[in-house]
Formats: C-alpha cells, structure tokens, sequence
C-alpha cells in the first residue's frame, strides 16, 4: 500500500493517546513482522499487524479508522508472546478499539443479534463480545 | 481437602456440562470443590486498558470472597475466567498505585493485595493429584481413544498467566495419558478459534474452525479435548454446516476435559451430559467400549 505522509496529515494526539491508553513504548517495534506471521487472524485482515503498528506511530489516524483490523483482532495474545521485542501488541489493538467506542460509537449493534442467537451464545461470548465491540 | 471455587456465569447453564462432571471428579480424587459465597461475572476478559480500573472491580471481588474465608486458593475451571481472575490478581499484587486507587473504590470491601493464588483445574490435577496417582485412580482407562489436545489461548497466554509452557504445552497430553487415552499432537493445538468474533464475524469462525478441526482431523485424531466454553461453542455450532459446504469436512466429537476425567474415573455417564455437546460423542464412545 501507498501512503502519503505530510507533517498536516500526522495526529500528534492520536499517537499519545495510544501511548497512554496501551501503555506500550511504540518505538519498541523494529518491525520484523513476527506479529503477523503468528496472527491466526492475519489473512482476513486489510492491514497487517505490523502494518497497524508502523501506521499508528506515525499517527496516521485515519488510515487506521478506515481499516477492519482491529476489529478483526480477537486478542488472542499471539503476537504479544512472540513479540521479540516485548511489545504488547494486543494493548494498542484494545487502545485503538476504545478511541472509537469512547466516542459512542459501537461496531456491532446488539439488537442485531437474533433472539436464537442470543439464547445459543455462551455467556461469555455476548460479555466479551459486548465489551470489546461497543461502548 | 476443600478447595474454594469458583464457577462463573457460563458454567452454570451452557457448559454444564464441563463442571458437573468436573465437581463429581475431583470429589473421588478426595478434593470437594466449594463455591464461593456471593460471586459475580468475572467481566470474562481482562480489561487492557491502563486507565481502565472499573473492570477490574468485578473480578477483585470474587478475590475478596475467596480471603474473606480465609482460604489462600481460589480453583477455576472456565478458561476465560481463570484468565481474567487470573490477571486482575497479578495486577493487585504488582502494581501498588492501581491496587490501593482499587481498594479505596471498593470502600465496603476489606483490603486486597493479590493474596488468592488462582488455580486452573488441570493445575490441582498436575501438581496437587499428580499424573501417577490420577492414573492409579482410573477405573476405565480411555484405551485406543485418539484424541488432539487443543489448549486455545487463555489457559497458556499471555506469559505471565501460563499454566504450562506457551510454546510447547504439555498438560493436556499428560492428563490424556494419565487417562489411559492416546494423545495425537496437532500444530494448530494453541490456535486461538476466534473467542469474541462469533458474534460479529461468524463466517470467519466457521472457516478457523474448520482448519482446526480438519488439522486434527489429518494428525489421526479421533475427538478433540478441550477446557472452554467458547472454544467449544465456535469448534461445535458450525459443523452441520461445514459438512454441508465442503465435502471432505467430517463431524468431530468435542469433549471437554472434566467430561473424560469423570468417564475414566468410572462415573455414571449421567454426570457428563453429553447430550448438550457437539458432534456425537456418545457414538464414539460407544464404538471403543467406553460407554454400555
């Protein structure tokens, strides 16, 4: 992918919200890409997990607001065990996830789960689920 | 010997059958398993977010029960809530400004401090039963049974929660053994199935759960064991419709762990429900001699 980088286009906030909210040093990552070689998730993802990494301390917001990635994430912690680097990856993920669910605005709508649905799912999918996709 | 349990919310409808067999085990094995007063949902995913505490809150609690009987162990067997308990504990003991923001919250509750220690079931059978005495104990060994351990992700991930080696676990091969059953090995055994995403992204669980299961499937196992409900809703729900989707697809029976400990230990079949699991168990138990 192409992406044009101008000092107007870069979200200084953006980058320190992810810093606070992770707690995570973004320049950790020197990008080997062991993150997304240990995805199980990775084929159905518009950019890589190394890709989200480089594109969010860049602060390049809007990249990463038109993306599914981190919705596709099901926080499964594969990449932070193999992270060589001892980054955890899977907190910006959360961090990113809540900058949007914060402003009221949710990925999923609840009411669109089907009554048979919601009678089938074990609890701890619609808490979870719930949790990680609205606010 | 009593051990202080805790259960959680899914346990008692969806997955009854992952703890009643499991209560009914550990019982034989001379350990009685004693729900704690009062519990609340776990929140059922640890909360990641550094200025994040309020979800911290409900786990704690269920920590808090656990001191207030003045036990220093607190047994699991949910893997989602193992982890979730799991880490807001390690958060208590370590991070002294969260914790003590934490208790001043929790005004009405006495102090915490990471006391507890949580325990996964499969722990107290490893290192407080042991593989020997655990097979000693078994009174129908699950011979010529080829089953695939498949861990997921909340019993070995993240590091600092573990209960076996993240790259390479071997517990559930071990209790396999122990049960006189014979493990297959799999790569995709610590493959997470997609967790949460069943709930906005279904057709992808269904094709994980179908690398997954035709994986084990090739390795020459028979049934898979595993220790989560979600695990076991997302490997299950879809396999009538992947049998109709893809031709080589073939049903596979899920057991959850407790299920075969009960049925080795020699229980009456009743105890293992295995009417609400997927893919017709009780056909291949039937087939090897295991169940009358």
């Amino acid at each position: 992918m192409s992406v044009t980088i101008s000092p107007k286009r870069l979200r200084r906030v953006f980058v320190r919200k992810v810093k606070e909210l992770s707690g995570q040093n973004l320049q950790l990552c020197y990008q080997c890409g062991m993150c997304s070689g240990n995805c199980p998730a990775a084929s159905n993802m518009d950019l890589s997990p190394r890709q989200i990494i480089e594109l969010t301390r860049l602060g390049l917001e809007e990249e990463i607001a038109n993306s599914k990635t981190v919705w596709i994430c099901a926080s499964c912690f594969a990449c932070t065990v193999n992270c060589p680097r001892g980054f955890d990856l899977s907190k910006m993920m959360e961090a990113i996830r809540l900058l949007t669910l914060r402003k009221n605005i949710n990925y999923i709508r609840p009411e669109d789960i089907s009554p048979q649905e919601r009678c089938e799912l074990p609890q701890i999918a619609m808490v979870s689920g719930l949790r990680k996709f609205t606010g | 010997m009593s051990l202080a349990y805790y259960p959680g919310c899914t346990l008692k409808t969806k997955a009854r059958n992952l703890e009643e067999p499991g209560i009914a085990s550990l019982e034989v094995l001379g350990f009685k398993l004693e729900e704690i007063p009062r519990w609340n949902c776990c929140g059922a995913v640890y909360s990641l977010a550094e200025d994040d505490l309020i979800h911290q809150v409900a786990p704690i609690r269920n920590l808090i029960r656990v001191k207030e009987q003045g036990k220093d162990k607190l047994a699991t067997l949910c893997a989602f809530c193992f982890n979730t308990l799991k880490r807001a504990n390690l958060l208590m003991r370590e991070n002294a400004e969260k914790r003590n923001t934490l208790n001043s919250f929790m005004d009405e509750e006495i102090d915490y401090g990471g006391e507890v220690k949580v325990v996964h079931l499969l722990e107290v059978l490893r290192d407080e039963i042991g593989w020997e005495v655990l097979a000693q104990k078994v009174k129908l060994p699950l011979r010529e049974l080829k089953i695939a351990p498949y861990y997921g992700c909340t019993l070995l991930r993240p590091r600092e929660i573990a209960i076996d080696s993240v790259e390479n676990p071997t517990i559930l091969r071990e209790f396999l053994e122990a049960l006189g059953a014979s493990p297959v090995d799999f790569p995709e055994s610590t493959r997470c199935c997609g967790s949460y995403q069943i709930i906005s992204n279904p057709d992808d669980i269904s094709e994980y759960a179908r690398d997954i299961l035709n994986s084990a499937l090739s390795h020459g196992a028979e049934a898979l064991v595993l220790t989560c409900p979600l695990c076991d809703y997302n490997l299950g729900r879809g396999q009538k419709e992947l049998i109709k989707k893809h031709n080589e697809f073939k049903e596979m029976p899920l057991f959850y762990f407790t299920q075969l400990l009960a049925l080795a230990l020699g229980l009456d079949s009743q105890v293992c429900h295995f009417e609400l699991n997927y893919g017709s168990p009780e056909s291949l138990l039937r087939e090897k001699d295991l169940l009358s």
